[in-house]
């Protein structure tokens, strides 16, 4: 039976996390994400888990990869200045195919910016936030009940495709506070789909060792399978190698086990597309301002609709290709200078996308978005 | 009988990448002479290193085992340990990785007093990446980063790790390696932060350059720079000047460890206590 609670988006997250069997947090404050640290700090000794603040943001992203290493459900949270100090060792987590949850909560940048104010300014930073080839998994909470149920997503993506998924919230969701209406804990209990293990002799365990699309089988510590997590390139059983076709499949790897699942992460929202004449396309907290914008834009019979990606990261390119075949105008939204637009035009085939953006930190305001949509079309 | 190492040793990674005489072999040699005696279980025991020389002892070792990014050793083992309370997490890091580049987790980890084995490779030098200045390596000493005589003053390992906190300290070199043995055996039987650093010759990447060029040279030279702490206590500050003691420096069993203090905290979030106030710990301030 589904809830009602009344709670922010920050504390949602953390709520999701502790129902989804996150059994450790490492963080570093940061407006405006601290309220999940806050949150979970409370919920975890109480399940039996933990919470650590550490000395940084690096050391927070750390302790939770050590933790989820070990064998546990982990988590982090931060905002735009913390996940360009975490990015090295998201790295060390894409490359060594360790699970773990990131919340983003998105502040305007770049540097210090606006701390307190909202942007959706890490959505490019999302897609590539450590240098190398990998495959991010990014997914983006665009109202109260996404906070939890997007949380929720991203700890089992995160367990099926063993690397760490981030879950971008901005500003105004996560310290937006309101009635949510959430699934029931049993359910999402019942919903957890914790990583592979393998169970046969330690002797037959490659945990690297995979089929060409699929992930690292790790088993948790302490249990009689002794491997190794490295950073380097690695072999079956994660000692660092030079070895020229090893280190070419790992990469290769890396890329075919997200690429050829993607059915398996996308997840889109389509908002009275189908008599649209106009296609809105906003992700995020940018999509409460479309709704109502589209709300009032038919009230005077323009018939506008949106397409928001729930998994940004990979982005649903096949599903913009073909809208971008369906319609002719197209107004791209976001609270940035045009991140996810280059996506958008890059999956479309298409430059002749209209944009409306805005980085001085505050909202959009649906009348924003009609007076653009007046304007251009 | 000789002591047979191969039960702990990843014998197919055999020989090691380290040069030909590198003290870390004696390092790695009396690290399992030291787990095997206290009868740890290998299941029992993850490794954690970083980046440099250092970083590499944990793929040799045939333990639950982690190679970090640079520094960060000390932050990753934090979240194995809280994690699994119960288990033996070591990390072994280098001079650099430990004192430079992770110094903040060095500081936090000894002030926490979490139950953590650091050993510290000290070799005085960035070997691995051929001879750049760390934080231990001698004023006036050749670095390739300082080719004119290394101006950057050093810092003591040991004395910051007992002003953070660590409950235990000390030091010892690779000349003693029934030395090691036993302070590392005290320090994995230690419940808290024990701080382990262990100075080691890399004559290849400092002695070259610095007149000892071969390992015995390097090797009197870390004769010539120790002392035991009996001796080092009873010598005045002049005396002291360019000597490091060795031995336990610290050794403090009272102090409240970090997973045992957080065990209390569950117990207050679950019922079983009174939530934690000043009166609990000695120390406040």
């Amino acid at each position: 039976m589904a809830r009602e609670v009344i709670s922010s988006g920050n504390d949602l997250a953390a709520m999701a996390a502790v129902d989804s069997g996150c059994m450790f947090f490492g963080g570093y404050p940061i407006t405006p994400s601290s309220e999940v640290m806050h949150t979970i700090s409370d919920l975890l000794p109480k399940v039996g888990g933990a919470c650590i603040q550490m000395e940084d943001e690096i050391g927070g992203i750390c302790a939770a990869i050590g933790a989820s290493m070990s064998g546990v459900r982990a988590m982090t949270a931060t905002s735009g200045p913390g996940m360009s100090l975490k990015a090295e060792n998201l790295g060390l987590a894409q490359m060594a195919e360790v699970p773990l949850v990131v919340v983003d909560v998105m502040r305007g940048g770049p540097s210090t910016g606006l701390p307190t104010r909202v942007s959706q300014g890490d959505v490019a930073q999302a897609k590539n936030p450590s240098h190398g080839d990998y495959k991010s998994i990014t997914v983006c909470a665009g109202n109260l009940e996404e906070c939890y149920t997007e949380t929720v997503r991203a700890f089992n993506l995160a367990d099926r495709f063993m690397q760490p998924v981030i879950v971008l919230l901005d500003e105004t969701i996560g310290h937006m506070h309101g009635k949510a209406i959430l699934p029931d804990v049993e359910e999402v209990k019942a919903g957890i789909k914790p990583r592979k293990t393998f169970d046969g002799p330690a002797e037959e365990y490659r945990p690297y060792g995979v089929a060409q699309d699929e992930p690292a089988v790790l088993n948790p510590m302490f249990k009689g399978y002794r491997y190794h997590f490295t950073g380097l390139h690695h072999d079956a059983m994660g000692f660092p190698t030079e070895e020229i076709e090893t280190c070419r499949k790992l990469i290769d790897r890396l890329f075919r086990k997200v690429d050829e699942h993607r059915d398996e992460l996308e997840y889109n929202e389509e908002y009275m597309l189908d008599d649209a004449d106009i296609l809105l396309v906003g992700y995020g907290s940018a999509s409460l301002a479309i709704k109502e914008a589209i709300h009032r834009l038919r009230e005077e019979g323009i018939k506008a609709g949106m397409f928001r990606p729930i998994t940004i990261w990979p982005s649903p390119e096949e599903r913009l290709y073909e809208l971008g075949q369906k319609f002719d105008k197209i107004l791209s939204v976001e609270l940035n200078q045009g991140q996810y637009l280059e996506e958008i035009q890059r999956a479309m085939g298409r430059k002749d996308i209209q944009k409306l953006t805005k980085t001085n930190g505050r909202p959009f305001s649906p009348q924003d978005i009609i007076d653009k949509v007046k304007e251009v079309f | 009988m000789a002591f047979n190492y191969d039960n702990y040793l990843r014998m197919e990674k055999m020989p090691t990448l380290w040069c030909w005489g590198c003290g870390d072999g004696v390092i790695l040699k009396s690290f399992i002479r030291a787990i095997d005696k206290l009868g740890i279980s290998k299941d029992d025991v993850c490794v954690v290193s970083g980046i440099g020389c250092s970083g590499r002892f944990s793929s040799y070792v045939d333990f639950n085992t982690v190679h970090t990014t640079h520094g960060r050793t000390v932050a990753y083992a934090t979240g194995i340990k809280l994690a699994n309370p119960d288990k033996h997490v070591i990390c072994v890091a280098g001079d650099g990785d430990a004192l430079a580049i992770g110094g903040n987790h060095t500081i936090h980890g000894c002030r926490r007093n979490i139950d953590i084995t650091l050993i510290v490779i000290n070799n005085f030098i960035y070997g691995l990446t051929n001879s750049q200045t760390s934080p231990t390596t001698p004023r006036g000493y050749w670095s390739v980063t300082m080719k004119q005589g290394n101006i950057d003053p050093t810092f003591d390992g040991c004395k910051l790790a007992e002003a953070s906190g660590a409950s235990f300290v000390a030091r010892e070199k690779v000349t003693e390696p029934k030395k090691m043995e036993k302070v590392i055996s005290a320090a994995l039987q230690h419940r808290g932060f024990a701080y382990v650093e262990l100075l080691s010759n890399c004559h290849i990447n400092l002695g070259r350059k610095n007149k000892m060029a071969s390992a015995i040279e390097n090797l009197d030279w870390i004769d010539e720079i120790t002392v035991s702490k009996k001796k080092y206590d009873a010598m005045s500050e002049e005396e002291r000047m360019n000597l490091l003691p060795t031995g336990i420096l610290k050794h403090d069993k009272e102090a409240e460890e970090y997973c045992d203090m957080y065990e209390a905290l569950k117990e207050v979030y679950q019922g079983k206590r009174e939530k934690i106030t000043p009166a609990d710990f000695k120390k406040v301030i």
